[in-house]
């Protein structure tokens, strides 16, 4: 067992291939450059040739260097120890402290069996209005923050993490900035998150193979915790360069890209992450938030159009606030009967008259001549956005509730609503 | 039996070398470390043959021994099907889940029919009978359904009954009858049977021109963009749209027997929903549980890639299988997209040449023929059965150009387009109604929905010059259809699906409820300005949403549409001569 291979057949990109025999599909080997030592992932295999995917990446490794297999396939050490640790993408400690060897499971287990899975059922607070009333965050949902670059998403990214109501929190950081990462290390740090904190970061400068480990690691993780009861956040950022590895990989592997050089299972590869959130019917439950910045600010770039297939609905932050157009949570409908009687139609209803705004934001941008109705309009809008839509709103749900109502009563007449008789015999201010 | 072992492994796919004899997209097991995965064999050169894995391909090593089994991937059809939920290989996951926990353990396969319970058999043939595959041996209660059962489909020519069982109660295993054919070959035939799922089941005398509606209950398909009993319609949309939502309320409402589900490579939770709902669910019409008139056949987008293929296959076969006992199948595949990715993501492992967006050549050919098996045809015995295929479809970037929606479109009946403008208001179903289109006939006359066509029309050329010129340089005539058309689609293309009422509206209600549209729109009402015709429309508006909230046998709804009729006779309306054509044409 064990055997040492010190020859090494060829070097494509991050990918060498040796001669060996008994090797298992998707094994790890060590591979000892002079650089030191680095990990590898078995990723093909044609008769006796074995091709690995380098974790440092294929520079600087020699055709003589040494390649040893280990048996198993990508494992991480799972503990309570965890809580509070940094580690990289090949699970190794970032923050100087111990090697953790103990209770090693395997990442990128299989899927959960539907017929376990249960129906969505909790809201979980963030205390930002425009996802607790409009766009209600969910237990075991999935949701990206589609964004672009330069927009405070890492920043709104931390504000949940300190603010949500869930047990623990896992970070996967992929391609993050140096800066970024010690912003996250620190703002959880000063809001006293960190403790209930397990991150897992690469940053940019490292090899761009362990960032493909991240989104495993970390939810192989979160689902351990979850089937321990925890109820646990995972947030990631930036699922972009994941899938810009993807592609790099593939194409440096020589696969037919499908669609702007991306490979063809592009959709598979992001759902096998995403769809390990769930709600464990007698357990707890893996929440994920993932960052996804759009290449050009084009939602038809098959990073985010195929992550909007996958996940339960998106964020959309722009020009610094959630937008209410296109953002949408799906399972917002699971939770939002139960809170307040009036959620589901103001909810509608300022939507709609919100929509009616922007038409005549445009109209009166092209110059015309602003009609009664055209006015309310402009003012409801202004009202909206300041105290609904800016970022720092921090309100708890009912209070938000209580200010649409507000806001629609400076605004318009109930029969402009749109809003049901008997709603409006009940909340509207000053009685109508 | 055929063996082989393991060359080479590529993601899902599996080189594999033997020298016996092979036969294209037969099943082969692979046996590594203790398990035997399920895969199906998709190329043959040589002694070289590929097999794409049903399972993840984790710990697979060269030399691994392949047995295949000379059998192509089949499904097993007999009395128990209704109410179950299977993977795409037809495993029953709640037994999975009973054996195996929470994860889905590779290399775990179930019998998809209870082989532990009895079923009461009734013999409808007689000893000296001569049958063809199809026809009816017996039949069996299986809930509320007479299920026939049936001459195996591969039985082909004739064969005499020679024995056949008495009534009783029997179980899948039991031999219930032996046929003989001319030749004298005898064969022992049970209740259930398997069939190969790429095959299309074709014992009937002849395919019919689908002409029926099928009730949706959605007023925009049944009023505007009807779908037939055995036509094929499909809903492209970009994400967040609403397929999937309009995809079940549509299994819950549609006026069908039985309602097959195949969830391809989408979410899981959506499944669940489905899954957990459906038991709670009764279905009015029979007073029994929507889960008892339900197959669901499910395959994740977090599960094996291979398999999302087989889903929509097996799904197709357990719905013809049902068709053949004169019944009418509703087929709901979510989503066609993820099937043909699944296929392009083997077209690129097996290097073949790509086409557009690199799927491969086949796309079309292979999503015309799946399109294809939906029909109403006419069995042996009189009776007709049909299957309705529903799909959607998942453009990238919602762009309707691509590959996928464009093979579907050249194939289907109808089309549902659903637009992101619309959803983005929320505007539900968001089923665009000037890009969409149907060529069957619905509940409603021609004639009349044309009227009512037309004012979406030209409210929408309407809106796109208002945007230009304002609304104080529009004039009074134009604004007002603008006003009917916004009216129009408020109170009857949008349709509440949370909304217990609202959610489910029956034919004649529909009818009802349209003659007294049509009835605003052909009205011509002397209004002072546009701020009056406006409030008249919104004060209109706010009570047929009033109406569309309650129920049909109720005072409240009497009194809210004679409130609407009243509000319009007030303002002493004349009628144009096409709406008072189109309001005729329905009574």
């Amino acid at each position: 067992m064990n055997k040492i291979y010190s020859r090494i057949e060829s070097i494509v990109g991050n990918v060498i291939a040796v001669k060996a025999q008994n090797v298992a599909y998707g094994e790890l080997a060590q591979v000892k450059t002079r650089y030191g030592m680095s990990l590898a992932e078995t990723i093909r295999l044609d008769g006796e040739m074995v091709y690995l995917q380098v974790f440092a990446g294929g520079r600087g490794v020699s055709t003589g260097d040494e390649v040893r297999f280990l048996g198993h396939p990508m494992q991480v050490s799972f503990s309570d120890s965890l809580m509070g640790r940094i580690f990289d993408g090949a699970g190794e400690p970032r923050d100087g402290g111990p090697v953790l060897t103990d209770n090693l499971i395997t990442i990128a287990g299989p899927s959960v069996n539907p017929y376990k899975r249960i129906i969505p059922r909790e809201m979980i607070r963030t205390g930002i209005p425009m996802i607790d009333v409009f766009n209600t965050l969910v237990k075991s949902q999935k949701l990206p923050i589609f964004s672009v670059s330069g927009e405070p998403y890492n920043q709104l990214l931390a504000r949940i993490a300190m603010q949500a109501e869930v047990d623990l929190i896992v970070l996967g950081g992929m391609g993050l900035k140096y800066d970024d990462y010690l912003f996250f290390r620190d703002t959880l740090e000063q809001g006293g998150a960190l403790s209930k904190t397990i991150m897992f970061v690469h940053t940019a400068a490292d090899p761009i193979v362990e960032c493909l480990m991240v989104p495993d690691i970390s939810l192989a993780v979160a689902e351990r915790f979850a089937l321990k009861g925890k109820n646990v956040l995972v947030l990631l950022t930036d699922m972009t360069n994941f899938a810009d590895a993807l592609k790099e990989i593939a194409i440096t592997q020589e696969q037919v890209p499908s669609n702007r050089g991306y490979p063809g299972d592009l959709y598979s590869q992001l759902a096998a992450r995403y769809e390990k959130a769930v709600d464990f019917s007698d357990a707890g439950s893996i929440t994920i938030l993932a960052v996804t910045t759009m290449p050009g600010d084009d939602v038809t770039h098959p990073i985010p159009d195929n992550t909007g297939y996958i996940t339960e609905g998106q964020f959309y932050l722009r020009g610094g606030h959630i937008e209410p157009f296109g953002s949408l949570s799906r399972l917002k409908q699971m939770v939002n009967g139960k809170t307040r009687e009036d959620h589901r139609s103001i909810m509608d209803a300022m939507i709609k008259l919100f929509a009616a705004y922007r038409d005549t934001l445009e109209k009166k941008s092209m110059g015309f001549q602003m009609s009664a109705w055209d006015r309310k309009l402009l003012k409801y809008g202004e009202l909206f956005e300041q105290r609904m839509m800016d970022l720092s709103v921090n309100i708890p749900l009912e209070k938000a509730l209580d200010q649409c109502w507000a806001i629609l009563a400076e605004c318009f007449e109930p029969r402009e609503t749109g809003l049901r008789s008997d709603l409006i015999q009940k909340f509207w201010v000053g009685g109508k | 039996m055929t063996e082989g072992f393991v060359t080479a492994v590529n993601g899902n796919m599996v080189s594999v070398n033997t020298d016996g004899i092979v036969t294209m997209n037969e099943v082969a097991y692979i046996e590594t470390g203790g398990k035997s995965l399920k895969s199906e064999v998709i190329r043959i050169r040589g002694t070289s043959v590929q097999v794409q894995v049903y399972e993840i391909t984790k710990g697979i090593r060269v030399g691994d021994k392949v047995r295949f089994t000379n059998e192509l991937l089949s499904v097993e059809l007999g009395p128990g099907l209704l109410g179950q939920i299977y993977d795409g290989l037809q495993n029953p996951l709640p037994e999975i889940a009973e054996r195996a926990g929470y994860f889905l353990e590779p290399g775990l396969y179930l019998k998809a029919l209870p082989r532990d319970r009895t079923w009461h058999f009734t013999p409808q043939a007689k000893e000296g009978d001569v049958l063809r595959r199809g026809m009816a041996l017996g039949w069996v209660p299986e809930l509320h359904f007479k299920h026939i059962i049936m001459l195996p489909f591969d039985f082909y020519g004739e064969w005499t009954v020679s024995t056949i069982l008495p009534e009783g109660d029997y179980t899948l295993d039991d031999v219930i009858a032996e046929v003989v054919d001319a030749r004298g070959n005898a064969r022992q035939v049970r209740m259930s049977f398997s069939w190969p799922v790429k095959r299309a089941v074709d014992c009937y005398v002849e395919r019919l021109k689908p002409t029926e509606p099928l009730v949706t209950k959605t007023r925009i398909i049944d009023t505007f963009f009807p779908v037939a009993k055995g036509g094929t319609y499909c809903i492209p949309g970009p994400f967040g749209a609403g397929k999937t939502v309009l995809q079940q309320v549509t299994s819950r409402h549609a006026e069908v027997d039985i309602v097959i589900i195949a969830a391809c490579g989408e979410r899981a939770g959506e499944v669940v929903e489905t899954l957990k709902e459906f038991p709670q669910i009764i279905d009015p019409k029979t007073g029994r549980s929507l889960m008892e008139r339900t197959v669901i056949i499910c395959n994740t987008s977090s599960m094996p890639v291979a398999a999302r293929e087989a889903s929509v296959y097996t799904a197709v076969t357990i719905a013809e299988y049902y068709r053949q006992m004169g019944l009418d199948v509703l087929l709901l595949a979510d989503s066609t997209s993820r099937w043909a990715q699944a296929m392009r993501e083997m077209s690129g492992r097996l290097e073949e040449i790509p086409g557009e967006e690199a799927f491969p050549a086949y796309l079309e050919s292979v999503i015309a023929a799946f399109y294809e098996r939906a029909g109403i045809v006419r069995l042996y015995n009189g009776k007709t059965g049909s299957v309705t295929i529903g799909g959607t479809v998942s453009p990238a970037g919602g762009n309707f150009e691509e590959p996928v929606t464009q093979a579907t479109l050249k194939v289907v009946g109808a089309f549902h387009g659903l637009s992101r403008e619309r959803s983005d208001a929320r505007k539900y179903p968001a089923i665009h109604p000037l890009d969409s289109w149907s060529k069957y006939e619905g509940i409603m006359p021609k004639q009349a929905v044309q009227y009512a066509h037309s004012f979406l029309e030209r409210g929408s050329e309407v809106g796109a010059m208002m945007k230009v010129v304002g609304e104080e340089g529009t004039s009074l005539e134009d604004y007002v259809v603008y006003l009917k058309s916004e009216f129009l689609d408020a109170v009857y293309l949008q349709q509440n699906s949370f909304d217990p009422v609202d959610a489910a509206v029956s034919p004649s209600r529909q009818k009802h409820v349209f003659k007294l549209v049509l009835n605003i729109l052909a009205s011509h009402i002397a209004f002072q300005d546009k701020e009056d015709a406006r409030n008249f429309f919104y004060e209109l508006r706010q009570t047929m949403l009033d109406l569309n909230g309650t129920p049909e046998d109720s005072d409240m709804f009497d009194s809210l549409y004679t409130k609407v009729e009243q509000a319009l006779a007030d303002r002493k309306p004349e009628f144009e001569n096409r709406g008072l054509k189109a309001i005729k044409a329905l009574e």
